[in-house]
């Protein structure tokens, strides 16, 4: 099933920052999701040209406690950074209108996934877009009101280039299944918080789940942040076997 | 032809003859992997082809070093959809290590540190199609990019290759690796576009 291309309709887009749109699609014959996949979009154009890129996918998969994100069964969405150099990423943040169709591949992935039955504590960290397929899961939990203990880091640049900041507040807030939710700022820090600064190995272990309590963790950013990360946890003691990597440019990254 | 987006023009064309299908040309080198990247230490090091009779065939790093060393320019083709063409390496043919290897089973696990595994024919690794490669554009293999040394078989999509490799099982029948129980092909060829399950 994965390998067919199926057309699907563009049903709503909406701009996450001024650089990043998520777009709804509907796409017939798709059953749900696992929280984390990714799917890949081909574009074709006038002249027969094809180009094709894989996207994380944003939404939960499931029923969402939170509207606007209570999809139906064959609906999915994604969030697409636009890329300055990029090929496909400007044409779906500027172009791509509502009603329009692309073709879409997929959903596919069975590693970088988090199913609403486990109860292990997750660890979420993401460094800019990387954000998106670790919503999807943290929509998914949400939706299940699943008991797991969760928690994610977000760096970012500044607030304003945050994704889905509302929506990250609201399942913070949330009592039957709470998100616990910490920003790192590295350009820019909201007034009040403390001095925008990269991450370090310190504060990274002061904003996520202790060894102690055998989390496991998705991360998912640039490689060079995905790689200081997680290697900053194997040093503090977490297990290799569950820390689970996705970067840009991999399978599910935003190129 | 698929569903024509009017206002999409694309900004590179697909007319070069040594890109597959749906694959796009990066002057990059993207990063993929499942989890943190494992330190290895070359003393460390060994790579090891174990028979259905259980032999083990071994080789260190210095033993490894003193086999003859091959350079190698090829294309190389990842199922995210990126290629990069004319990419340089200098490895160990999987030809040279198979030399006094005595099997008769036709198919392999590759294993790697860390333990991530992928499934290859061994016909796709003899016949000077397959290297254990440990250097990259003349300089050592980054840790993020496989080093100390990876599998290289440039013919398949790129998750073959399996980074931080350290021996091969000799196999009777195609079992799935790591990537393939986790909706990838179990052969992988990108001419064919045998990209997802």
């Amino acid at each position: 099933m994965s390998s067919v291309w199926r057309v699907a309709d563009v049903v709503a887009t909406r701009m996450e920052t001024p650089t990043a749109r998520t777009i709804r699609l509907r796409i017939p014959g798709l059953h749900g999701h696992l929280a984390g996949q990714h799917v890949d979009i081909r574009l074709t154009a006038p002249d027969g040209y094809q180009a094709v890129r894989s996207y994380s996918i944003a939404s939960g998969g499931g029923r969402g406690a939170i509207e606007p994100h209570d999809l139906p069964d064959d609906e999915l969405e994604l969030t697409v950074e636009e890329l300055a150099d990029g090929e496909v990423s400007p044409y779906l943040v500027r172009d791509l209108a509502d009603g329009d169709q692309l073709e879409v591949r997929g959903p596919v992935g069975g590693w970088f996934v988090w199913r609403d039955g486990d109860t292990t504590p997750v660890q979420l960290i993401a460094g800019g877009s990387g954000v998106v397929p670790l919503m999807s899961m943290a929509r998914a939990h949400a939706a299940a009101a699943s008991p797991a203990p969760f928690r994610m880091l977000y760096s970012l640049r500044s607030p304003a280039s945050g994704y889905y900041s509302d929506e990250l507040s609201a399942l913070a807030a949330d009592t039957a299944s709470p998100l616990q939710l910490d920003y790192v700022y590295t350009r820019q820090a909201p007034e009040g918080a403390p001095a925008p600064a990269r991450l370090t190995a310190e504060g990274l272990m002061r904003r996520t789940i202790p060894a102690s309590d055998s989390p496991t963790f998705f991360i998912c950013g640039s490689t060079p942040f995905v790689e200081a990360v997680s290697g900053w946890l194997v040093d503090a003691g977490h297990e290799a076997a569950r820390i689970r990597t996705e970067r840009y440019g991999g399978i599910g990254g935003t190129p | 032809m698929g569903i024509i987006s009017s206002g999409f023009s694309g900004r590179r064309r697909a007319d070069d003859p040594r890109l597959p299908p749906g694959q796009y040309l990066t002057e990059g080198f993207p990063v993929l992997s499942a989890g943190p990247t494992p330190r290895i230490a070359k003393d460390d090091w060994a790579f090891t082809i174990t028979t259905e009779k259980g032999d083990v065939h071994r080789w260190n790093w210095d033993e490894f070093l003193a086999l003859p060393q091959e350079d190698v320019s090829t294309d190389i083709h990842c199922v995210t959809s990126w290629s990069k063409l004319g990419t340089s390496w200098r490895g160990v043919a999987l030809d040279t290590l198979f030399k006094d290897v005595d099997t008769s089973f036709e198919y392999t696990m590759a294993h790697s540190y860390g333990g991530y595994t992928t499934n290859v024919p061994l016909a796709d690794l003899l016949g000077g199609k397959a290297w254990v490669a440990h250097s990259f554009d003349g300089k050592d293999l980054e840790p993020e990019h496989g080093g100390p040394a990876r599998l290289l078989v440039p013919h398949l999509y790129f998750w073959k290759s399996a980074k931080w490799v350290n021996g091969l099982q000799m196999l009777p029948q195609d079992q799935p690796g790591f990537w393939e129980q986790n909706g990838y092909n179990m052969y992988g060829d990108p001419w064919k576009e045998q990209r997802y399950w």
